[in-house]
């Protein structure tokens, strides 16, 4: 899932001051799942932006609403009914519903609630790790399911360098080193031979290198 | 300021402060008419926006009571409510409001007379805490 964090309290008001109706949009999907933009954070940030304006003597009439997913068009237009005398779109999305937001209320002030952090996976409740880079060429089948772009802190295609220990990366003894999870990994799976396969330099075109990435499927596509 | 009475909320697990607050009562011990009792099932049942909706509709305090130390109807749903409040804590700090007029208790079913002593303390607390500042603006 795509995961995001709350911006501090103050940056989302300085946003949002100078207006006197705005919508604040959650969505159903990633941001629900890790805690920070489905319908329950619009309410608590709905009520703690309340709190804040009425503190310094203003006000402001805050609309909450969730849509199912906002990044799809086909969501986003459920909203077209109901935008009235917003003046500005308060989103509680990652960055790819923030945008599908801009794009399609050209009129309308969109800002971002939310810092959309990385793609990762629940550890356990409330604690998430990033576990892909969206690098456009898997690797994981080549390094045991874990993958050395997302987990090593220098992204090595042969590693580990000389700053792991004892399974520890050098940066933190919180991170653990990659190359050693693989390593560790590929013996439990019996495949010690493929640790001294060369990977050649990655060619990094397809993670963002060559630009905005689009992909269109000509079966699907209108 | 100085006739203030603040009106506080207090969440009370049924199984624990909400059954203190009435042995308090049979035991015919006084505490102040300021606190506002809502029972609830479970300490953790309670949510962050319960606490701030409290604030918004004009609490000048608010004290979530759940059971003592692994004494949990639920397992750990006060471990959680003490999470909770801590959260709250820090979200009241960056809204602006003092963390002080949010607390967690721990009062078990028993414990009339601390109900009572933690009524008639936080009530204390927050007279001299003063008015919340949204009332203030409100009014």
């Amino acid at each position: 899932m795509i995961t995001a964090e709350r911006k501090p309290l103050e940056e989302i008001i300085e946003y949002i001051k100078p207006f006197k109706r705005i919508l604040l949009l959650g969505c159903n999907e990633c941001v629900t799942v890790c805690a920070a933009g489905g319908r329950k954070e619009v309410g608590l940030l709905a009520s703690g932006l309340q709190l804040a304006l009425l503190k310094s003597g203003s006000s402001i009439e805050i609309r909450e609403h969730t849509l199912e997913r906002q990044c799809d068009p086909e969501y986003v237009e459920e909203l077209v009914p109901m935008i009235g005398s917003e003046e500005a779109i308060l989103s509680m999305a990652c960055g790819c519903g923030v945008q599908q937001l801009a794009t399609r209320f050209k009129d309308k002030p969109v800002f971002p609630a939310l810092n959309t952090k990385f793609m990762g996976g629940s550890l356990s409740q409330g604690m998430w790790d990033e576990r892909c880079k969206g690098c456009g060429d898997c690797l994981l089948g080549l390094t045991g399911g874990i993958c050395p772009i997302a987990k090593c802190a220098k992204q090595l295609m042969n590693g580990p360098c000389g700053g792991s220990t004892d399974g520890k990366c050098e940066i933190s003894d919180d991170v653990e080193c990659a190359w050693q999870l693989i390593w560790n990994r590929l013996k439990a799976l019996g495949q010690e031979d493929r640790f001294l396969d060369i990977m050649p330099a990655k060619d990094w075109r397809s993670g963002g290198g060559g630009g905005p990435r689009k992909i269109i499927r000509e079966d699907l596509a209108e | 300021m100085e006739n203030f009475e603040p009106v506080i909320v207090a969440f009370c697990c049924h199984y624990c402060a909400y059954t203190a607050a009435d042995m308090a009562g049979s035991q015919r011990l006084p505490y102040p008419s300021n606190v506002k009792i809502i029972r609830v099932p479970c300490s953790g049942k309670v949510d962050a926006l319960h606490i701030t909706k409290a604030f918004e509709k004009g609490a000048d305090g608010v004290y979530v009571a759940g059971c003592l130390d692994g004494d949990c109807h639920f397992k750990n749903g006060n471990d959680k409510a003490a999470k909770l409040v801590t959260y709250v804590q820090n979200y009241l700090e960056e809204i602006g409001l003092e963390p002080e007029r949010l607390e967690m208790v721990r009062i078990s079913a028993g414990m009339g007379d601390r109900f009572a002593l933690i009524a008639t303390e936080i009530t204390e607390k927050i007279r001299k805490l003063g008015p919340s500042p949204i009332k203030t603006v409100a009014a």
